[in-house]
């Protein structure tokens, strides 16, 4: 390690030879496997990631359908396009799909492939638990669907008790869900403690934690939440399935159990699991942001220790998800407040990269746009979500369409938003070529357009009493309007989201030719070609500030001269 | 200013207008929502303005190279503390009036008991309310007077008196349930092995609908509730005539009963 880093004026150095790298040979080995026998057996983390991001975003894609499906049996009062029995299949498949087998791990996808290159390192800590975490997640994905031939679980993604005990789903779909749950476990935690791993050990020379890229400390915070998270709702599904299966009472009144424990167990996964889920996304947009408006990130400190900050909080919030559950006041109250106060960190961000934008020079690429509608989206899920807090309020919106909207805002308007930003931005470096701006910008506006649709008047649907989680509804009951709106701005969105799909596919192999360094960006990730060498580094850069690819710039027009183009380490000529 | 918004009840705020708690609920949320909307139109118009204003342009300035500014971010820190602190603070004086139950209005129904929801500390105001046990099954809600002369059961249809505060005791007997009637205020969940507490008192008689909020089973969305609400007088009348249908129908079956068991149809 110590031998292979080099300083800035090598690295430059380095670069100015590029014409001789440094060659070495190898003797004896077995050759490397080719074809698909390559990714079968890869723990390449960057070969890892993008099975990982190509699997998660399929589980998007059918994740979405369900909810096409789900609008259309919306659309209109008293429809009977699928059966109610579907429906609550279609609610639980969707809700556990988006949750367990698309968010929490396309994120791992992510940080899998950027981790190392943007902390400067050649792989992940431990290569083989890596690729192990991956072909777990894609064993509890096939797991859950095969439930698809038999009966998919039917009891919502949070699998309430006693509902989702035997003597109210006897079929084995919700066995289904618990073994899922089990995998997806397995292979997050695995997944945790190779990031923890990675980003305490293998930061370059220099990195200090104070010049972390902001998305590697929330991927560090992502890690660290997800060790102490779902060991509870590992916990809770192994009761129920003993529950079911073996004759104890954990949650079965009759026998002495109490259904409120299923629900401690599984929000005090469950909070955190937002947290979670959102954190790396205000990572990626604290990324974008100083990127296309030039600017340094504002408050690199405050968005850091808010990050902590919010996780720690995130522990102590998860009854706020019970306030209509049989529960004292003062516990109420409790979780009130701290419900609260985990808004004052998560404002903090938002102000930040308000004021990251606030005289900058800002440029409209892809990734700035879908990165700039997170602040505007997540302020109204923030919002609704303060209101939800309010355990008064909440006793009236709890369970219905307002929080099917509020939970949407947050996590499709600021989640989903920022990980498209972030496709569009690391795409060139996973590929080597840049997306179409066009197709991006357009994707983006049927997004935006056909997001707010859904979801805007689904806060209305609420507050006139449309609950959750229901198959149908009289049309006395005034809600037909909110849902037709709602199902045709979830097609335009859906459109939208296909446009981008297509993006990916298309740019491929007709995307304009990236370079190192599209963007002109901050981080390490862009030192190196694109996409990267298995090796990503032969020189690791010693970094002296959070934007080390200034630094590499600056000193290339110090020894040059010059404006430098692309600072970068050579690419080994090709035979 | 609040009672402005009541034309926009379930549109953009709560449905009310048929429980005091309910109204107290209306209330909270417009304050909340009135405090929420500058800062939503901050947050979107600075947000909407820099991407406008410092986009990039030929000859435009260049960007201002700054990495933070420790009173800015000290101040937006306190400021959004201390409108968390004003929210707490609005929420706790209406708490009282939305959770626990008040007295009765002059001229309600005289058969009322005390009680309270939050036990064992009495009734804020005193005075007589009507308990009602109500229990969720699969896919309806069960009612009964515990405090009135039984047998008084009923399915379906809640009949209360007006003028009168109604304290609801809710348990379920199957899988959890949610008790929902948007203009009586909040929900509360029916949850085995647990009672429940939630109150209303209306004014003015008609009929109030809700339905299961919890996820129940397939029939989640055809669990209805209705609360039928009657003068007291009414009440009373209505009272003896259920009670008087339930023991017909009773002494009906025991009749048929020994009929068809005469036959040797039953055992």
């Amino acid at each position: 390690m110590e031998a292979a880093t080099v300083a800035p004026s090598d690295a430059v150095r380095a670069v100015r030879k590029a014409a001789s790298p440094p060659e070495v040979v190898m003797h004896g080995l077995r050759p490397a496997p080719r074809g698909w026998l390559s990714w079968l057996t890869t723990t390449d983390h960057k070969r890892i990631g993008i099975m990982y991001l190509v699997l998660t975003f399929t589980f998007f894609l059918i994740g979405g359908v369900e909810a096409l499906i789900i609008r259309l049996q919306l659309a209109q009062p008293d429809n009977t396009l699928v059966t109610p029995e579907a429906y609550n299949a279609l609610v639980t498949m969707h809700g556990s799909t988006m949750i367990f087998l698309f968010f929490v791990p396309v994120i791992a996808g992510f940080a899998n492939y950027l981790v190392p290159l943007m902390i400067g390192a050649r792989d992940m800590a431990f290569p083989r638990l890596n690729a192990f975490s991956f072909w777990t997640l894609l064993f509890a994905g096939i797991t859950f669907y095969a439930s698809l031939f038999f009966h998919p679980p039917a009891a919502g993604w949070t699998s309430y008790t006693p509902l989702s005990d035997d003597a109210f789903s006897p079929d084995g779909g919700i066995d289904a869900w618990i073994l899922m749950i089990h995998l997806t476990t397995i292979s997050s935690l695995a997944g945790a403690v190779n990031f923890i791993a990675t980003i305490h050990n293998m930061r370059a020379p220099g990195m200090t934690w104070g010049r972390l890229p902001l998305f590697v400390w929330s991927i560090l915070i992502y890690s660290y939440l997800l060790v102490l998270a779902l060991p509870s709702l590992s916990a809770a599904a192994t009761m129920l399935l003993t529950d079911r299966h073996f004759g104890t009472a954990f949650f079965d009144p009759a026998g002495g159990g109490s259904p409120l424990l299923w629900q401690h167990l599984f929000w005090f996964f469950g909070h955190p699991e937002v947290y979670i889920m959102i954190l790396p996304m205000f990572g990626i947009v604290s990324e974008v942001l100083p990127v296309f408006a030039r600017k340094p990130i504002f408050g690199y400190k405050a968005i850091a220790a808010s990050t902590v900050a919010i996780a720690f909080l995130s522990i102590l919030v998860w009854a706020h998800h019970m306030f209509t559950t049989p529960t004292a006041e003062v516990v109420l109250a409790f979780f009130m407040l701290s419900s609260f106060v985990i808004a004052v960190p998560t404002g903090i961000k938002i102000f930040n990269w308000l004021a990251t934008l606030w005289r900058g020079s800002i440029e409209f690429k892809t990734p700035l746009i879908f990165a700039a509608a997170l602040p505007g989206l997540f302020v109204i899920g923030g919002i609704s979500g303060v209101m939800l807090a309010i355990f008064p309020i909440d006793w009236q919106v709890h369970d219905t369409y307002f929080v099917v909207a509020h939970f949407h805002y947050v996590l499709f308007g600021g989640g989903a938003f920022a990980l498209i930003a972030g496709l569009y931005y690391w795409y060139p470096k996973m590929t080597g070529r840049l997306m179409s701006e066009r197709l991006g910008k357009l994707s983006f506006w049927l997004m935006f357009i056909g997001f707010n649709a859904t979801f805007l008047v689904q806060h209305s649907a609420g507050l006139s009493g449309m609950p959750r989680r229901i198959y149908d509804y009289a049309a006395s009951s005034g809600w037909g309007d909110y849902n037709l709106i709602s199902t045709i701005g979830s097609f335009i969105l859906g459109i939208g989201v296909l446009v981008t799909v297509f993006n990916a596919a298309w740019s491929l192999k007709r995307g304009q030719i990236a370079g190192n360094d599209p963007w002109h960006a901050n981080t390490l990730e862009w030192f190196v070609p694109s996409p990267p060498p298995e090796n990503n580094f032969d020189q690791i850069p010693r970094v002296r500030s959070l934007e080390p690819m200034q630094d590499l710039r600056a000193q290339v027009r110090s020894t040059q001269g010059q404006p430098a183009g692309t600072v970068a380490q050579p690419v080994a000529p090709t035979r | 200013m609040l009672a402005a918004p009541s034309a926009f009840a379930g549109v953009i705020t709560p449905e009310k207008g048929g429980s005091p708690n309910a109204d107290d609920i209306h209330t909270l949320y417009v304050i909340v929502l009135i405090i929420a909307i500058p800062i939503f139109l901050l947050v979107e118009g600075v947000l909407i303005w820099s991407l406008i204003r410092y986009r990039r342009r030929k000859g435009g300035p260049q960007p201002a190279q700054i990495r933070g500014n420790t009173p800015l971010e000290i101040s937006w820190t306190v400021g959004a503390a201390l409108i968390l602190v004003v929210l707490g603070v609005i929420t706790f004086v209406y708490l009282d009036d939305i959770g626990n139950p008040p007295a009765s209005l002059p001229g309600g129904f005289q058969g009322a008991q005390f009680a309270t929801i939050d036990q064992p500390s009495p009734p804020r105001s005193g005075g007589p309310t009507l308990r009602v046990r109500v229990n969720g099954q699969q896919y309806l809600w069960r009612y009964e007077y515990p405090d009135l002369p039984g047998p008084n059961y009923s399915y379906y249809e809640l009949v209360v008196p007006t003028k009168t505060t109604v304290v609801l005791e809710v348990t379920a007997s199957d899988v959890i349930h949610s008790w929902w009637i948007p203009k009586l205020g909040g929900k509360v969940d029916a949850t085995p092995g647990y009672v429940n507490k939630t109150w209303f008192r209306i004014s003015k008689p008609g009929r109030y609908v809700g339905q299961c909020a919890e996820l129940c089973g397939p029939n989640h969305a055809d669990m209805r509730a209705v609360v039928r609400a009657v003068e007291p007088a009414e009440f009373e009348a209505w009272l003896r005539r259920h009670r008087i249908d339930i023991l017909e129908a009773q002494q009906a079956l025991a009749q048929q009963r020994q009929e068809r068991a005469r036959r040797g149809d039953v055992q």
